[in-house]
């Protein structure tokens, strides 16, 4: 699994010089920086890295190691204090909150909504950034919303509250508002925590969907490293702010630096077939923290 | 800990309780994005046949407005028989008619309908931005800023300063209350915390009660009395004057809220979510809170503080209709307004010729239809929207 090559995204060709497009990376950090008010030590300290358009690029680390920070980071949701952020091209500060919204998608971690909603709303909810306050939906948003719902297979529960729904069928429900978007860039934190085998396997499925032959390009926050070796392009790991590894999953799931970084002794084998993932590191955690290191 | 999965990929997802078991590296509808636009497209009637409805219900709505606002101007002490209402209605009448119909009952239905619409729609507005269905007015301390400068005008003689004294002093103590809660909350928090807007609310409108009360054990007995009557509300001040003034903030601040629909919708879900489906969320919030707070002023301004109206209408228009702010928000300006009005018909004549404070009327009639709503969905197994 490689990189790839910068593809053409679907929507790509409609929005603005093609060409400049293209070869801008997707999502670019520079040096970012950030520490929050009164924290003892920086929450990210120099982080650098690019996602090429249509890229699958997963961003790994241990609880508090500053994902959900660089994420808020990427997507102007906190301002850094130091360092820079380009999304398609263009400097973070210079898009406008809607303007970002139809070209960028985001499935936040957490939500809590407060009033009951079919989900046919909350997935309509993904139109708002192309329609405003005012103007009313068309065939064209309908539909959007539609596909979505198919593709994230809802359409039978559609006019349902949400409350009612599962864990994994919420998830997907807010993916399919992403969806409803049609986003270029894709931006999930832990998409799949707390969802079981096939919800998960949907879901990266999906991803690894949008990303390779439709050219989205999808940037997620997960603590699933087996899942990332094996539909990821390429990952980066934080410790403690700052970046432990980036690379292709091979270069990044080491097990010198996953335990280094986790502090728990791992071994890495390599995923057996068949599948298209074979060969993809896969990291297993031993049962006690002091193992013989003759295993590893 | 990473979880232990090395092999899931050959297993695929056995078990086939749905559509083909997706393999690594395909989508859940993998190859068939084309056949899923053409197979939903005859589904495109659907949306469409569903289009109307809001209208419908906001047209029946405004049926019940009408038919409240009616009702009031037919009935009340004096009895004028229908036919000689329907008279002054159509230009003529006698003189005595005249005087009642277009000088008292009118402009008091009209007064009601603006004071509850209004109401109705700042606690519609308030419970999405604290994402709170308890929220209203009333707890964000705005109405008791408001009463303390109302009695404070009662208490301290200013109200033989002139007619507009006691509505002036009324508005000036909201937006104090609105100024010191956004102040709080503001040097609390980097961003405008709803919690801490909410807390600083309730703590602002308790201190305001006290002074209150402090005032009034201070004041002579008759400001006493006339403080009273006007904290529990009522509308019987109302004349046109008034009720234009009222006009004047009521409906261009449920125009601002009216229109801030979609990105309520959003708050509602979430503020990170909100932000990254294109709301500016910090101003938007600023917005809402302004406009309600002058939304709410002038109606305790014009009819003292009635209670209940934003906490019960926007609730029962949710739990029938759903919780979409473009249907939710002008829903309840209607039937606030309808509700509002029909509950002061009742205050004027159940007892008369003594008339009730509305908001007593409001509280006896709003919560025993707030618990049987609630009972009834509850029992439905929660099966809103």
């Amino acid at each position: 699994m490689s990189a790839g090559e910068p593809r053409t995204g679907r929507r790509g060709a409609g929005a603005g010089a093609p060409g400049a497009r293209t070869r801008a990376a997707a999502l670019a950090a520079e040096g970012l920086a950030f520490r929050y008010p009164r924290a003892a030590r920086p929450t990210l300290d120099g982080v650098s890295f690019t996602v090429a358009p249509g890229e699958l690029f997963g961003v790994l680390g241990p609880n508090g190691s500053g994902k959900s920070t660089l994420l808020r980071l990427l997507l102007g949701a906190l301002g850094a204090d130091g360092g820079r952020v380009r999304v398609l091209g263009r400097d973070l500060g210079t898009w406008g909150r809607r303007e970002l919204a139809r070209r960028v998608a985001v499935v936040p971690q957490h939500e809590d909504i407060a009033f009951p909603l079919s989900v046919e709303e909350m997935v309509a909810m993904g139109r708002y950034p192309h329609l405003g306050p005012w103007r009313a939906e068309g065939p064209g948003d309908r539909r959007a919303v539609r596909e979505a719902l198919a593709r994230c297979d809802l359409s039978a529960v559609a006019d349902r509250p949400v409350s009612t729904l599962s864990g994994g069928e919420l998830q997907l429900g807010r993916l399919a508002r992403a969806l409803a978007q049609e986003p270029e860039v894709l931006v999930l934190d832990e998409p799949t925590v707390s969802l079981d085998l096939r919800h998960r396997m949907e879901i990266f499925g999906l991803l690894k969907q949008l990303a390779g032959p439709e050219g989205t390009t999808v940037l997620l926050v997960t603590h699933d490293l087996n899942a990332a070796s094996r539909f990821a392009d390429r990952l980066l790991l934080l410790d403690g702010g700052r970046q432990a590894a980036v690379g292709t999953p091979a270069q990044v799931l080491e097990r010198e630096t996953i335990e280094r970084v986790y502090g728990w002794p791992v071994r890495v084998t390599r995923l057996p077939g068949p599948g298209p993932d074979a060969g993809a590191p896969q990291v297993t955690a031993l049962a006690t923290r002091h193992a013989p290191k003759e295993i590893a | 800990m990473p979880e232990n999965e090395p092999f899931e990929g050959g297993v695929g997802c056995g078990a086939s309780r749905r559509p083909p078991p997706s393999p690594a590296g395909t989508g859940l509808r993998g190859e068939e994005p084309l056949s899923d636009s053409a197979t939903s497209d005859p589904a495109s009637a659907a949306p469409a046949r569903r289009a109307p409805r809001p209208v419908l219900r906001l047209a029946l709505l405004v049926l019940a407005l009408a038919a409240c606002v009616g009702l009031a101007v037919l009935v009340g002490a004096a009895s004028i028989s229908p036919g000689r209402v329907l008279a002054v209605l159509a230009g003529g009448g006698d003189p005595a008619a005249r005087g009642i119909v277009l000088g008292l009952r009118l402009p008091r239905a009209v007064q009601g309908a603006l004071v509850g619409g209004g109401l109705a729609v700042a606690g519609a507005a308030f419970q999405a931005l604290l994402r709170n269905p308890l929220a209203e007015p009333y707890v964000l301390g705005v109405s008791g800023g408001a009463a303390l400068g109302a009695v404070a005008a009662l208490v301290l003689g200013w109200s033989a300063a002139g007619v507009w004294s006691l509505p002036v002093a009324a508005f000036c103590g909201a937006l104090l209350a609105v100024g010191a809660v956004l102040a709080v909350a503001a040097r609390s928090s980097l961003a405008l915390d709803t919690r801490v807007l909410l807390l600083a609310g309730v703590v602002a409108g308790a201190f305001f009660n006290a002074l209150i009360m402090l005032l009034l054990s201070l004041g002579r007995a008759e400001a006493f009395r006339s403080a009273i009557y006007w904290m529990m509300g009522s509308l019987s001040g109302a004349g046109w004057t008034e009720t234009w003034i009222l006009a004047l903030y009521v409906l261009p601040c449920a125009a601002v809220l009216l229109a801030l629909a979609r990105p309520l919708n959003l708050l509602a879900v979430g503020e990170e979510t909100a932000l990254y489906l294109g709301t500016r969320v910090e101003g938007t919030k600023r917005i809402v809170y302004v406009a309600t707070s002058l939304l709410v002023a002038a109606t305790v301004s014009a009819a003292g503080a009635i209670g209940f109206v934003g906490l019960i209408v926007p609730h029962a228009v949710r739990l029938a209709w759903g919780s979409d702010h473009r249907l939710l928000m002008p829903a309840s300006l209607l039937a606030g307004g309808a509700f509002l009005v029909l509950a002061d018909t009742a205050a004027r004549t159940v007892a008369a010729p003594a008339e009730l404070p509305v908001g007593v009327v409001t509280a006896l009639v709003g919560v025993p239809l707030f618990v049987t709503l609630l009972v009834r969905e509850s029992g439905r197994g929660g099966g809103l929207g």
